[in-house]
C-alpha cells in the first residue's frame, strides 16, 4: 500500500486542487504545438513535481506514466567515471545533475545532446519532441548553466526542458529569459484543508476541524509535510478526535530541546554538551544549513523581544559563514557560542538595570 | 544561441520558422537593419566598403545587438556559402579551455582561405581574403586560454581577423584588449527598441492592450533581446487561451517574475515605512514578529528574494521623506543582504536579516 501522498496526488491537470487560473494555461499549453521550456519555481511541497507530471500527461497521454530506473555512467574530462540515476519513460527523461557535484556540466552536455539528437522514433507519439526534467535546477553550477544556454536554442525542435527550481536567485538571467517562468506557491490554509478533507473523504472518515487547523499549522504551506502528517495522525490515534499534539519529526523535536538546553544555562560546560548533540543530527543526516536555521527560530521564540533581532543577525551571519567554508560544526557551534554571549549579556544588563541597550550589532 | 544563426544560415536541417525563437528569426541581416549604435554601424560600415577589418573586440550590456552585428557583418562579407568555411564561433557552451585554443583555433586559423567562387543566389559579395573567428562571451574564457590567444592573433594577422564579444571588457586581458579595435554597445534608447518590437507585433500579429508595449520595454531595460522573449512568451500564452485574448499586463509581471506593488508595500510596512509618508512611527512599532511574518509570507509565495530584494531596494532609496542617515544604513544593509545571497546564503534568513536591519535603521530617524 503506497502512502496518501502518492496514493492520492492527482494524475491529470483537471484533477488539482488549487491554482486553477495555472493549470488552464498549462493545459492551453499543451494543447498547441508551440510548448516553450518552463521553468517552475516555488517552496518545496507546494505541488511543483505534481504539477510537471501532469503536463506531461497531457502532452503524451499516459504512456508518461510507465516509468523504469536507469544507472547511467559519465565520463568526466579527467577520466572520472560519474554514476547518475536517471528516471525515464519513452517521452521524457528526469535527472537531478546536482548529485554529481562539480561535475554536473559533463552530465548536462553528455545527456542531452543524446536527446536532443535522436528523434523520436514512435510514430504514434503525440509531440515530436522529448522532454528532460532537471531537477534542483538552482544548485547547479554556473558552467552547467551556462551549457545549457546553447542547447536550450540549437535543438529547440527535438526537446524541451523543464527545469524544477526552489528560487529563481540562482538560476542566471539567460536561462531565465529562455523560459518561460510558472511560479507554483504554497496553498494557502483554506486551500490546504481542502486538500485534507477530501483525501479523508476518498479515505471514508471524516476529519474533525481542530485536527485539520493544527496539521496546517504545523506545516506551514507544505502540503507534503501536512499529508504525511496526517497519515501518521491517523495511524496512532484512529478516531482523531480531542487535543491531538501533531508528530513533529524527530529531529525538530530534538532540536527544541537543544534550544530549550542553550535557554537554561549559557556555560562553555553546556556548550560542550550541545556539540555532542548537534554532531549526533548531523551524523542523522539533517542538513546544517537547516539545523542551523531551525535552531535560530527556536531560540528567537524563547528570547526575549529586545534581543531577536539580534539572534537573527548572528543566525544569518553564521549560516552564510557556513556556505562559504568547510567544515559546517564549526560554524553551528561558533553561532550557539555567541548566543550565549549575547543572551548572558543582556541577562547580566538586565541584573545591573542598565537598559542602554547598545544595538549597533 | 548565436551559434544557431549561423547554423539556419547555412544549408542544413530546416528549422519551421513557428518553432523559431523571435530572437532568432529577426536578428538583423545586415549591419544596417541593427537598432541604435550609429557610431559602431558607421565605422563598420566603412571597414566594409574597404573590405578590411581590424581585430574587433565588442563589449557593453546583454541584449544590445554584439553577436547580432558582427553575424550581420560575417554575413555581407561572405555570403551564405562562404560562411561556414570562412567563420569560425565559439561560445560559452563550447569546452574553450587552453587546449581547444591551441588545437581548434590554431588549426582554424592557420588555414590558408580558399579562392573564391562566384556565389549561388548570384549576388557577389566582396569575400576578403581572411577568415573570421568570433569569440562570443570571451569574458568567460580563462585567464590562459585568452594569454595563448596573443601570439595567435599576431602571427596569423595576414589571413584570420578575431571577433571578441563580451560583457566585460576589465576581464579581457589587457594585451588581448590592445590588440583589438574596441566597440561600446550602448543600453538601446527606448525610441529604436520601441520601433523594433512594434515591428515584430505586427509581422507576428500579436494584439495586447494599450500601453503592454511599453510596459515590456521598461523591465527589460534597454535588453532588446529580453523584451522580444517576453513578447514571444507572452504570445505563446494568450494565443493559446480559447477563444485568443490580447496580452495583459498582469501576464507580463508573471512572465517576468516581477513581483507585485503588492508584496513590496507588506514589507515596507514591516520595516515601518510607507511610500506616501515615509517613516511611520506607528508601523514601526509593530516589532520583530511582524516583519518575521511579513518575510515568511514572501517565502511562502515562492517569490525569489533576489528580485524582491531588488524591487525593494527600488521602492525605498528614492523616498525623498526618509533622512539620510536611516536611508544610508538601509542601503549597505541591502547590500550586504545582496552579497550573502549571491554567496548562497539561506533565502529566508538572509531577507529577514535585512529587514531587521532596515526596520532598526528607520527607528533611528
Amino acid at each position: 500500500m503506497s502512502l496518501w501522498v502518492d496514493k492520492y496526488r492527482p494524475r491529470s491537470l483537471d484533477d488539482l486542487h488549487y491554482h486553477e487560473a495555472l493549470s488552464a494555461r498549462l493545459k492551453s499549453l499543451a494543447a498547441t504545438g508551440d510548448f516553450p521550456h518552463i521553468l517552475f519555481y516555488g517552496p518545496s511541497g507546494a505541488g511543483k513535481k505534481t504539477r510537471i507530471m501532469c503536463v506531461l500527461r497531457e502532452l503524451y497521454g499516459v504512456g508518461v506514466e510507465k516509468l523504469r530506473i536507469d544507472q547511467r555512467v559519465f565520463v568526466t574530462p579527467s577520466n572520472r567515471k560519474l554514476d547518475v540515476n536517471v528516471v525515464q519513460s519513452n517521452y521524457h527523461i528526469e535527472l537531478t545533475p546536482s548529485d554529481v557535484g562539480n561535475y554536473d556540466r559533463v552530465v548536462i552536455q553528455d545527456i542531452l545532446k543524446e536527446i536532443a539528437q535522436t528523434q523520436q522514433v514512435d510514430l504514434n507519439a503525440k509531440q515530436r519532441f522529448k522532454v528532460v526534467i532537471i531537477n534542483e535546477a538552482d544548485a547547479l553550477t554556473r558552467d552547467a548553466q551556462a551549457a545549457l544556454r546553447r542547447t536550450m536554442e540549437k535543438y529547440m525542435t527535438n526537446m524541451r526542458l523543464i527545469l524544477c527550481a526552489n528560487s529563481t536567485s540562482k538560476i542566471i538571467a539567460p536561462i531565465r529569459s529562455r523560459c518561460l517562468l510558472v511560479r507554483v506557491a504554497a496553498p494557502t490554509d483554506d486551500e490546504m484543508s481542502r486538500v485534507l478533507h477530501h483525501v479523508a473523504k476518498k479515505e471514508r472518515f471524516s476529519l474533525p476541524d481542530t485536527a485539520a487547523q493544527s496539521i496546517i499549522s504545523s506545516s506551514e504551506g507544505n502540503l507534503r509535510k501536512a499529508l504525511l502528517v496526517f497519515e501518521a495522525m491517523k495511524m496512532q490515534k484512529p478516531d482523531l478526535s480531542g487535543s491531538i499534539d501533531v508528530a513533529k519529526p524527530d529531529w525538530e523535536t530534538y532540536i527544541a530541546t537543544v534550544a530549550a538546553a542553550i535557554m537554561k544555562e549559557q556555560s562553555a560546560q553546556r556548550l560542550l554538551e550541545v556539540r555532542g548533540k548537534i554532531y549526533e543530527l548531523l551524523s542523522h543526516c539533517i542538513p546544517p544549513g537547516v539545523v542551523l536555521k531551525t535552531l535560530a527560530e527556536r531560540l528567537v521564540d524563547l528570547v526575549d523581544p529586545e534581543i531577536k533581532p539580534q539572534v537573527i543577525h548572528w543566525a544569518a551571519y553564521y549560516e552564510l559563514r557556513m556556505r562559504m567554508g568547510a567544515k559546517k560544526i564549526f560554524h553551528i557551534e561558533a553561532f550557539i557560542a555567541k548566543f550565549m554571549m549575547v543572551q548572558k549579556n543582556y541577562l547580566l544588563q538586565g541584573v545591573a538595570q542598565n537598559m542602554e541597550m547598545d544595538m549597533d550589532f | 544561441m548565436s551559434t544557431f544563426a549561423s547554423r539556419s544560415a547555412a544549408p542544413g536541417p530546416s528549422v519551421d520558422p513557428k518553432l523559431q525563437p523571435w530572437v532568432e528569426k529577426y536578428r538583423p541581416k545586415t549591419i544596417d537593419d541593427v537598432s541604435s549604435q550609429e557610431n559602431t554601424v558607421a565605422v563598420l560600415q566603412k571597414a566594409l566598403a574597404s573590405t578590411n577589418l581590424p581585430h574587433m573586440l565588442f563589449y557593453g550590456p546583454p541584449g544590445t545587438g554584439k553577436t547580432s552585428t558582427i553575424l550581420a557583418l560575417a554575413r555581407q562579407l561572405f555570403g551564405p556559402d562562404l560562411f561556414r568555411s570562412r567563420v569560425l564561433e565559439l561560445n560559452a557552451s563550447d569546452e574553450r579551455g587552453i587546449s581547444v585554443v591551441r588545437e581548434k583555433i590554431k588549426t582554424f586559423a592557420r588555414e590558408t582561405p580558399r579562392n573564391v567562387k562566384l556565389s549561388s543566389d548570384g549576388k557577389t559579395y566582396p569575400c576578403p581574403p581572411f577568415k573570421l573567428i568570433i569569440l562570443d562571451e570571451a569574458d568567460s574564457m580563462t585567464q590562459d586560454a585568452q594569454s595563448a590567444l596573443r601570439r595567435i592573433m599576431e602571427t596569423y594577422s595576414r589571413i584570420t581577423r578575431f571577433c571578441l564579444v563580451c560583457n566585460y571588457v576589465t576581464r579581457i586581458i589587457d594585451p588581448v584588449a590592445s590588440r583589438c579595435s574596441k566597440f561600446r554597445f550602448r543600453p538601446l534608447a527606448q525610441s529604436s527598441s520601441q520601433a523594433r518590437i512594434e515591428m515584430i507585433a505586427q509581422a507576428e500579429g500579436v494584439k495586447t492592450d494599450d500601453g503592454v508595449l511599453e510596459l515590456i520595454l521598461n523591465l527589460a531595460g534597454g535588453d532588446l533581446r529580453k523584451a522580444i522573449t517576453y513578447l514571444q512568451t507572452a504570445q505563446r500564452l494568450h494565443a493559446a487561451a480559447v477563444p485568443p485574448e490580447p496580452i495583459s499586463a498582469i501576464s507580463i509581471h508573471e512572465i517576468s517574475g516581477v513581483v507585485p506593488d503588492e508584496v513590496i508595500d507588506s514589507l515596507l510596512n514591516a520595516v515601518g515605512v510607507t511610500r506616501e509618508d515615509g517613516i511611520s512611527p506607528a508601523l514601526i512599532r509593530g516589532g520583530f514578529e511582524t516583519v518575521r511574518k511579513a518575510v515568511k509570507k514572501i517565502g511562502r509565495e515562492g517569490w525569489s528574494a533576489g528580485q524582491v530584494l531588488e524591487q525593494f531596494h527600488d521602492a525605498l532609496i528614492p523616498l525623498a521623506t526618509i533622512p539620510a542617515i536611516p536611508k544610508s544604513l538601509a542601503a549597505i544593509a541591502v547590500a550586504e543582504c545582496d552579497k550573502a545571497l549571491c554567496e548562497g546564503g539561506d533565502e529566508e534568513l538572509q531577507l529577514l536579516e535585512c529587514c531587521l536591519q532596515v526596520r532598526h535603521a528607520m527607528a533611528r530617524g
